[in-house]
C-alpha cells in the first residue's frame, strides 16, 4: 500500500541501512502504523508521496510537494507521516460521525459531548480505556493523533521507550498473552488501552474503521442497552454488574506496563455512561491501583444542554470526582465551539494572510478548513485529544526540563479537594514558517493567559491563581520561559502563600507540524462559576423533583445522596470563596522560628 | 586520589556530563604555556582524579549515574559515547521507569530504600576501581525529587557506609522562581539533611549562572545546556589539578581533602560557593589582555560585595576598619553590604603566576575574628593555563554569600507551611510536620550562625 504511494521518492534509501535493509524497515511500520491509511488512498495533494519512515532526508522528504513544503523543509522529520494520516483520520471523521455532514448548531454540539465519554488510561507505559460514545471518540481521535505523533518523530520504526508509554508491540503470529516484543522493530502495535461502552454503536464503528488494529477484542467492554442518560443506570446498575469484567481487564492491561503510572478517564458530565460508569471506575480504580494517579478530563454540559437530566447527572458524579479523582481538567463543549469559530472567523477573512498549515493542532483531522466547518465535533475532539498528548508529551519524549505525570499534581494540587485544573492550549494554529519571531512566540504566552484560549469558560486573569504550570513543547529555551514569566507575573494575581506558584517544562520534540506549542494548566479559583451555575441548575430541577423517580427507582439510590452530593460541592465552592477572600489582602511575611543564638 | 562523581536526577546527570566534558578538553588540549612534561604531568593528574583507563585506551568517568527515569540517563550516555573521546563506565548507569514526581518524600522514603543496594553496589563498584579515593562529589539539585530526595538519602548511606571518604554535594540553587513549585520545600528537606551528613555543600544558584550567561557570555537564547557548561567551567577551574606547594611542580594528591581542609573549619559552616575571573565568550576574549593585578582586584571586590560576577559590582562597599569596634553606621553598613569570609581559596592558573600579589586577600578584615588570616586564606597555582584563558582565578569560600537565598528560601517555605498547603504530598509518603520543623530549625539556626559572623 505505501509503497505505491511513496510515489517519486521511492523506497529511499535510508540512513540506518547497514544495520537493515530499508525495504524490510518500511514494510514493517507501514503495515501497522499505517492502519488508517489503507482506507485513504483517495486523497489529497498534500498527502503525496512523502512518507519517509525509515529516511530522515529533508530533500527526499520534500519531494512530494515542492512548493508547499518549502517553508517546513527545517522539519523534515515531521513532514512523511501527517500528510497521509491527516487524510486517514478524515475516513475516521467518515465512519464515526453519526450525524454526518449537515451544519451544527450550537445546541447539538453540546449535546454531543453529553452522550459521548471515554475512560482512557494512560501508564508510564501508558495504556489507555475508552468507555462510552464521548470518551470513545475522543479516544479515537487520541489514538489516531498519537499514532502519527510517534510516526513522526520515530522514523527509524524500532519499538523504542516513547512508543511503548502508549502502545505495546505485539507478534501478531503469537496466540495468546505472550507477544509481547520489548525491543527492536515495530511489529504490531497495540494501544494500551480498554474501551467500555453501554451501547455498541461507537466501539463497533471504532472496530470496524481504520484503527481496527490497534484494539482487539480483549479490550473492550460493551453493553447493549445504553445507560438512559442517569447517572444511576451507569454507576450503580452497571457499575456493579461490570466491575468484575472490568477490573479483569484493567489487571490486563496493567500487566503489560513495565510501570504503571498514571490512569487517564475522559467522561462526560451530563450523560448516563460517561458520567456514572466513569466515576464509578474512579473508585475501582483507587481500591485496586492505590499508587497510580488518576487523571481524569471531564466534559462538562453547557447551559443549553439539551439532555435534561444533565444537572443531576454532573452534580452525581462530581462528588465523585471531588473524592476519587487525583486531578480534573474540566472542558466545556461551549469553549470548544467558540475557539473553533474563532479560528473559521480568521482563516475566512483571511486576516492570517494565508491558510492554515493543513497538520496543525486544530486541523490535524480536518483536511480543509470547509471540511471542518461541516464538522464542527471532529475539531473540537481534536483539540481534547491534544490536550492529553501535549500533557504527556514531557513524560514520553525528551526535553531540557522534563516533567512526569505525577509532577503535575505534585505542584499544581496544593490541597486535595482543589483539584480543578483549567488548560488552555497555545497557539491554536500557526503558520508555515519555521524560525519564528520572538514577537510570536511571546504571543503564545500572552494568549494562554486569555480567557478566549481556555477550554472551559473562565478567566484565570482577574481570578486568584493558586499554581500555574507551563508545558512548552519544541524549540523553547529556558530564557524564553522566564522572560515571559516575568512579562506576565503583574498580570496575574497568587495567592499569598504561594508568590512563585509557576511549574515549567520544556520538551525538545514539538508537535506534528508545529515549531513550538504551550499548554497552561491553572489551579484557580475561576473554575468557581462553572460550579456555581451548575448547582443553580441542578437545583431548579431538585426543587421541582423533576424526573427524580427515575434515579430513585435506582436499587441504592436515595434522596439522601443528592443532597450529599450538592453538599460535597458547596463545600468545595465554599474553599473557593474563602480563597478567593484572601484576594485583596496584602501579602504578609509570617513571623518565623526564633532561633537562642 | 581519585574523586567518584554521583550523578543525580536530571539535573546531575546534565551537568556532570558538562563537567566531565570540560575537565577532559581542557586537560587534552594543546600544551598551554607550559612544557610538555608539566602538561603531561597536569594530564595525568587530572586523569588520576576523574578517569579510568580501558583496554581500548578510552578515558572512563569515575561516574555513577542515578536517575529514576530513563530518558536522561540514556540521552547522557549516548552523548558521553558519541564525543569518542571519553565515556561512562559499560554499567554506571542505574535508572526505573518512574521518578520521583518533584516529591522529596518520594525519592527520600520511597526510592531510597527501595533501591539503596543496587545503588550503593554501583558506587562501590567505581570506589574500587580506585587505587586510593579521596571521596565523592554528589552532582544534585535541590529543588526536584529524585536528585534532592534520593540524593540526600544516598549521601547519608555514604556518610555511614564510607565514614572516612569526604562528601562533597554540589547543589544547583533553584531559580527564585518558574521551575518547581514545590521547591522551597524540597529545597529546605535537601539542605537540612545535607547538613548533617556531608562534609561541604558547594552551592550554584541557577539565577546567578544565568546571568552570567547573559552578561559576559552574551548569550541571547539560553538554554540548560549554555548554564551547565559554565558551571561546568567554574567547576573545573577548581578540580583541575594545581601545584602542591609554592615552588614545587608537583601536582596536589588529594583534592577534596586539601579543600576542605582550607574551606571547612568548623561544622557550622559548611557552605561554599565559587567566583572567576574572567568570564567572557570567545570574541570578546580575543580583544582583552589581563593582568593579575587588575583580575585579583576585581575578584576581590566581588567577594566583599558579594558579587557573583564581574560586571555591575558595587565599588563601594569597604571592609570595616580593622581594629575599631563595629558600631552605629559602620556595623549596618557592614549587614547590608559587606560579605564577611569564614575562609578563603583562590585558584590562580596561568602565565607568570607567580608574579601575582595576593596582599588584597591577606586583610584580617575579610575574615571573622576567630580564625586567624594565615588559617582562613590559602592560594593554589599552577601555570597551566586553564580553558581558553590565559590568566584566571577562581575564589572558592566560605562566607556570608548565601545568608540572604538561604534566609529568602526558608522564608518562603514557612510561608507555604503556615498555610499547610501541599503537606499531605509528603505525609503520604511519610514525611510528617514535625520532620519540616526539624528542617527548619536546622536551616534558622545556619542562617543565624553565618549572619552573626
Amino acid at each position: 500500500m505505501l509503497t505505491k504511494q511513496r510515489g517519486p521518492g521511492g523506497p529511499a534509501p535510508s540512513r540506518y541501512g547497514n544495520e537493515e535493509t530499508p525495504v524490510h524497515v518500511h514494510g514493517f511500520l507501514t503495515e501497522k502504523l499505517s492502519l488508517n491509511l489503507d482506507k485513504s488512498v483517495t486523497t489529497s495533494a498534500t498527502c503525496g508521496s512523502s512518507v519517509t519512515y525509515g529516511t530522515s532526508a529533508p530533500s527526499e522528504s520534500a519531494v512530494g510537494e515542492p512548493g508547499g513544503c518549502e517553508g517546513r523543509r527545517g522539519l523534515p522529520r515531521s513532514l512523511g507521516w501527517p500528510p497521509c494520516s491527516m487524510t486517514q483520520s478524515v475516513v475516521v471523521q467518515g465512519k464515526l460521525r453519526v450525524e454526518g455532514g449537515t451544519p451544527l448548531a450550537r445546541s447539538q454540539a453540546a449535546s454531543f459531548a453529553t452522550n459521548v465519554r471515554s475512560v482512557s488510561f494512560l501508564s508510564l507505559f501508558l495504556s489507555l480505556i475508552a468507555v462510552g460514545q464521548c470518551g470513545n471518540q475522543i479516544g479515537c481521535c487520541f489514538w489516531d493523533l498519537a499514532l502519527r505523533e510517534h510516526a513522526a518523530v520515530n522514523q527509524k520504526g524500532i519499538y523504542d521507550e516513547a512508543i511503548s508509554s502508549f502502545f505495546r508491540n505485539v507478534d501478531t503470529r503469537v496466540v495468546g498473552d505472550g507477544g509481547s516484543i520489548s525491543k527492536g522493530k515495530i511489529c504490531s502495535l497495540k494501544a494500551r488501552a480498554v474501551l467500555i461502552d453501554m451501547e455498541e454503536g461507537v466501539v463497533n464503528e471504532i472496530l470496524q474503521g481504520p484503527l481496527r488494529d490497534v484494539f482487539d477484542t480483549k479490550q473492550l467492554i460493551t453493553d447493549i442497552s445504553g445507560s438512559g442518560n442517569n447517572w444511576a443506570v451507569g454507576h450503580r446498575v452497571f457499575g456493579n454488574l461490570y466491575q468484575e469484567q472490568i477490573l479483569e481487564k484493567l489487571r490486563k492491561s496493567a500487566e503489560h506496563c513495565d510501570c504503571l503510572q498514571c490512569f487517564f478517564i475522559i467522561h462526560s458530565m451530563g450523560g448516563g455512561t460517561g458520567s456514572g460508569l466513569g466515576t464509578f471506575l474512579l473508585k475501582v480504580l483507587e481500591d485496586e491501583f492505590p499508587e497510580v494517579y488518576r487523571l481524569v478530563t471531564s466534559v462538562y454540559p453547557s447551559g443549553e444542554d439539551d439532555v435534561i437530566t444533565s444537572p443531576y447527572n454532573s452534580i452525581l458524579a462530581m462528588k465523585e470526582l471531588n473524592e476519587h479523582a487525583d486531578c480534573v481538567l474540566p472542558i466545556d463543549n461551549q469553549s470548544l465551539f467558540d475557539i473553533i469559530s474563532k479560528i473559521d472567523l480568521m482563516v475566512n477573512s483571511g486576516k492570517l494572510g494565508t491558510t492554515i498549515k493543513p497538520k496543525s493542532l486544530v486541523t490535524s483531522s480536518a483536511g480543509a478548513s470547509k471540511k471542518r466547518q461541516e464538522k464542527p465535533f471532529d475539531a473540537m475532539n481534536n483539540i481534547v485529544a491534544n490536550l492529553l498528548l501535549n500533557l504527556t508529551s514531557s513524560a514520553r519524549f525528551e526535553g531540557s526540563l522534563n516533567m512526569d505525570l505525577n509532577e503535575i499534581s505534585m505542584n499544581l494540587v496544593p490541597f486535595p479537594q482543589l483539584h480543578y485544573l483549567v488548560s488552555s492550549l497555545t497557539p491554536l494554529y500557526t503558520l508555515a514558517d519555521v524560525n519564528i519571531p520572538p514577537r510570536r512566540l511571546d504571543q503564545m504566552f500572552s494568549d494562554a493567559f486569555s480567557k478566549h484560549h481556555q477550554l472551559i469558560q473562565a478567566d484565570p486573569k482577574h481570578n486568584l491563581y493558586l499554581a500555574c504550570a507551563l508545558m512548552v513543547r519544541g524549540n523553547v529555551q529556558i530564557s524564553d520561559l522566564r522572560r515571559n514569566i516575568e512579562r506576565l507575573k503583574p498580570s496575574l494575581q497568587f495567592v499569598s502563600w504561594n508568590q512563585e506558584g509557576w511549574k515549567t517544562s520544556l520538551c525538545s520534540v514539538p508537535p506534528v507540524g508545529h515549531s513550538y506549542s504551550l499548554l497552561a494548566l491553572a489551579n484557580n479559583t475561576c473554575v468557581k462559576p462553572t460550579f456555581v451555575e451548575l448547582r443553580e441548575r441542578f437545583m431548579r430541577l431538585y426543587k421541582k423533583k423533576a424526573h427524580l423517580h427515575h434515579y430513585l427507582q435506582i436499587e441504592g439510590m436515595e434522596e439522601s445522596c443528592f443532597t450529599e452530593a450538592v453538599s460535597s460541592l458547596s463545600a468545595l465552592i465554599q474553599e473557593y470563596n474563602q480563597l478567593d477572600a484572601t484576594k485583596s489582602m496584602p501579602v504578609e511575611d509570617l513571623p518565623r522560628l526564633s532561633i537562642a543564638v | 586520589m581519585s574523586i567518584v562523581t554521583l550523578q543525580l536526577g536530571q539535573c546531575g546527570n546534565q551537568i556532570g556530563f558538562e563537567v566531565f566534558d570540560a575537565l577532559f578538553s581542557d586537560s587534552h588540549c594543546p600544551q598551554r604555556l607550559c612544557s610538555k612534561r608539566e602538561n603531561e604531568a597536569y594530564q595525568a593528574s587530572c586523569k588520576e582524579r576523574f578517569f579510568s583507563e580501558e583496554e581500548n585506551g578510552v578515558p572512563i568517568a569515575r561516574a555513577v549515574l542515578v536517575d529514576m527515569e530513563p530518558k536522561v540517563i540514556n540521552q547522557t550516555l549516548l552523548k558521553a559515547a558519541q564525543s569518542g573521546r571519553w565515556k561512562y563506565g559499560q554499567h554506571s548507569g542505574f535508572c526505573q521507569k518512574q521518578g520521583s514526581g518533584n516529591n522529596w518524600a518520594y525519592g527520600y522514603s520511597v526510592h531510597g530504600p527501595r533501591h539503596e543496594e543496587p545503588i550503593l553496589n554501583l558506587i562501590q563498584k567505581e570506589a574500587e576501581k580506585c587505587d586510593s579515593l579521596s571521596g565523592f562529589f554528589i552532582i544534585m539539585s535541590m529543588a526536584g525529587g529524585t536528585g534532592s530526595g534520593l540524593g540526600a538519602f544516598v549521601t547519608q548511606n555514604l556518610q555511614d557506609q564510607y565514614s572516612s571518604s569526604l562528601k562533597m554535594n554540589q547543589i544547583i540553587w533553584p531559580y527564585g522562581t518558574g521551575e518547581v513549585i514545590v521547591q522551597n520545600y524540597n529545597s529546605i528537606l535537601t539542605l537540612s539533611h545535607l547538613y548533617r551528613s556531608s562534609d561541604a555543600l558547594l552551592v550554584h544558584e541557577n539565577d546567578a549562572v544565568h546571568k552570567i550567561c547573559a552578561k559576559l557570555m552574551n548569550i541571547k537564547h539560553i538554554s540548560f545546556s549554555d548554564i551547565n557548561q559554565v558551571l561546568a567551567h567554574q567547576l573545573g577551574s577548581v578540580f583541575q589539578p594545581t601545584y602542591s606547594a609554592e615552588g614545587s611542580f608537583h601536582y596536589r594528591r588529594n583534592p577534596l581533602g586539601d579543600l576542605m581542609e582550607n574551606l571547612v573549619p568548623h561544622p557550622e559552616f559548611k557552605m561554599l560557593g565559587v567566583r572567576n575571573i574572567p568570564q567572557m565568550s570567545e570574541n570578546s576574549l580575543a580583544y582583552s589582555t589581563f593582568t593579575w593585578a587588575g583580575l585579583l582586584k576585581h575578584l576581590r571586590q566581588m567577594l566583599i560585595s558579594n558579587a557573583k560576577m564581574e560586571e555591575g559590582i558595587d565599588w563601594q562597599v569597604r571592609p570595616p576598619l580593622s581594629g575599631l569596634p563595629t558600631l552605629g553606621k559602620t556595623s549596618l553598613n557592614k549587614e547590608l553590604h559587606f560579605n564577611t569570609s569564614i575562609a578563603n581559596l583562590l585558584i590562580l592558573r596561568g602565565k607568570d603566576v607567580h608574579s601575582a600579589d595576593l596582599g588584597g586577600f591577606k586583610d584580617p578584615a575579610l575574615y571573622t575574628s576567630w580564625l586567624a588570616p594565615d588559617n582562613a586564606f590559602n592560594v593554589w597555582k599552577t601555570q597551566r593555563a586553564f580553558s581558553k584563558y590565559e590568566k584566571s582565578a577562581a575564589l572558592v569560600s566560605n562566607s556570608q554569600f548565601l545568608v540572604k537565598p538561604l534566609d529568602v528560601i526558608v522564608g518562603k517555605a514557612w510561608n507555604m507551611f503556615a498555610s499547610k498547603a501541599y503537606i499531605h504530598q509528603y505525609t503520604k509518603f511519610g514525611i510528617e510536620e514535625e520532620d519540616f520543623l526539624d528542617s527548619f530549625t536546622l536551616l534558622e539556626q545556619v542562617v543565624a550562625s553565618y549572619r552573626n559572623l
